[in-house]
């Protein structure tokens, strides 16, 4: 038992240094921070517009840089044969790609929401609906990288399998998009508990990750055959 | 029952004897569904206008058949993938390969019709209405499960991962679909409620269901056809592959 955690940490270890080293969270980081530097240009740098729209902008920003750290969640892996060793460890399969999402979690995903708040400042983001958006976010953000590592694990033997990736996945962003950006706003509207939304959107994560170690050992191994 | 439909399924594995069945059920199922559609334009073409809505509810007639089959050619695409993966049937994969352009192509009609009819009804092309907003969600499904397929060289591999997609979208389309309505219903323009209608009347409901009929057996047809097809591009790429070996 102690062997298996073991494996699973040492997997998810791995994948951090490999996506540390790589430079990946740092551009991942970037790529949030121009994309909220492109918004003011398109929506013009009016503060009260910016501060209306800040928490579905941040929500939509993520999303769009999550969806672009996934092209490199299993690819590497893939065409290199680490993939095939990984089949081979005495670990249910479902169990290493778990491993790797987490990691993937770790290493990408939390450093993007630790930019958030920074990110929201620029947007002119009212300071009490920063925790609301974080709040939300960490309970939606697991179903994002469940759900897109579906979309990575399909399109990995297609080199360039970035867009594909992407549309595959997006269907499935579309749920936890819309929980995720009406936390912030409902909630301070209605005064309404935020605990029921969270509670969706954790429920969501939860489904994601019943399904999704399954559905991706399924079709990384029918990738790999 | 059960024992016969496995023992029908087992029988129309081999892919001849399901040409021969195809064979003899294509021109009937297209004679069907031209009269159908026929006779339904003929009932819809005398259709009363409606008196909101003048002449354009006819737009209906062809709009709400086809989100039907949208929802139905994925379902179709659905169980012909859990037939393919869990039955192993080797069908399976050419039946939900054969569905998928022609279930996008009456999602995308759907959503057309839908912008038409919108157009005279809330004086803009597109509403983000809740039907209308996870019908094109709907069409992105679509669009990812074709490009899944085109994307894969390999055809055994791409039909598992098409497979597997579908399932797993499957579970998806409630989810999008209650997720939307909840999102349409906390800010819900005024103008859309008008057209939510009473029970519709006679005059409009048995057209309507000619034109649903139609729709239906012209999606098997179509999807009959491009199975016939889609069997015999395999033949020949087997034929290929022998001639390139000993070439």
């Amino acid at each position: 038992m102690s062997m298996k955690m073991s494996l699973f940490a040492a997997i998810c270890r791995q994948h951090m240094q490999l996506a540390w080293r790589g430079g990946q969270t740092v551009l991942a980081v970037s790529f949030l921070f121009i994309a909220v530097t492109l918004l003011p240009f398109g929506l013009g740098p009016e503060l009260k517009l910016l501060r209306a729209l800040a928490p579905g902008l941040l929500w939509v920003v993520l999303a769009i840089a999550l969806l672009a750290t996934l092209d490199r969640l299993f690819q590497a892996d893939f065409e290199d044969g680490a993939l095939d060793r990984l089949m081979l460890l005495p670990l249910p399969f479902e169990a290493a790609v778990l491993a790797k999402l987490l990691g993937h979690f770790l290493a990408l995903v939390v450093p993007l929401l630790v930019s958030v708040p920074l990110a929201g400042l620029l947007l002119n983001i009212e300071g009490a609906r920063v925790p609301l958006v974080l709040a939300a976010m960490a309970c939606g953000a697991p179903a994002l990288v469940l759900s897109g590592g579906i979309g990575a694990a399909l399109a990995v033997s297609v080199r360039r399998g970035g867009l594909l990736t992407v549309l595959i996945a997006m269907p499935f962003y579309v749920p936890v998009l819309i929980f995720g950006a009406a936390t912030a706003r409902v909630a301070l509207e209605g005064g309404v508990g935020i605990w029921p939304y969270l509670g969706v959107l954790a429920a969501l994560s939860g489904a994601a990750l019943l399904l999704a170690p399954w559905a991706i050992a399924a079709a990384l191994r029918s990738a790999l055959r | 029952m059960l024992k016969a439909l496995e023992n029908i399924s087992a029988f129309y594995a081999n892919p001849t004897r399901f040409m021969g069945l195809a064979a003899r059920l294509h021109a009937p199922l297209w004679a069907l569904a031209l009269a159908l559609l026929a006779y339904g334009l003929y009932r819809v073409a005398f259709v009363p206008d409606d008196y909101q809505q003048g002449a354009t509810v006819k737009i209906m007639f062809v709009h709400v058949p086809a989100a039907w089959m949208a929802l139905f050619g994925y379902s179709f695409i659905f169980f012909a993938s859990v037939t393919a993966l869990v039955f192993r049937h080797p069908l399976g994969h050419v039946a939900a390969r054969a569905a998928a352009p022609i279930g996008a192509v009456f999602t995308l009609i759907a959503l057309v019709t839908g912008s038409l009819w919108g157009q005279p009804m809330w004086g803009t092309w597109w509403v983000w209405d809740a039907r209308l907003t996870s019908v094109l969600v709907l069409f992105f499904i679509y669009l990812g499960y074709i490009a899944l397929w085109q994307a894969i060289d390999e055809p055994t591999r791409a039909a598992r991962a098409a497979a597997i997609l579908a399932i797993v979208g499957f579970v998806n389309v409630p989810i999008v679909k209650f997720s939307v309505d909840w999102w349409n219903t906390l800010h819900q323009p005024a103008s859309v409620s008008r057209l939510a209608r009473p029970a519709l009347h006679a005059d409009f409901l048995y057209p309507l269901l000619i034109m649903g009929g139609a729709f239906l057996v012209l999606f098997l047809a179509l999807t009959l056809t491009r199975m016939q097809m889609e069997v015999l591009r395999q033949k020949l790429r087997v034929k290929a592959n022998l001639h390139g070996h000993k070439g």
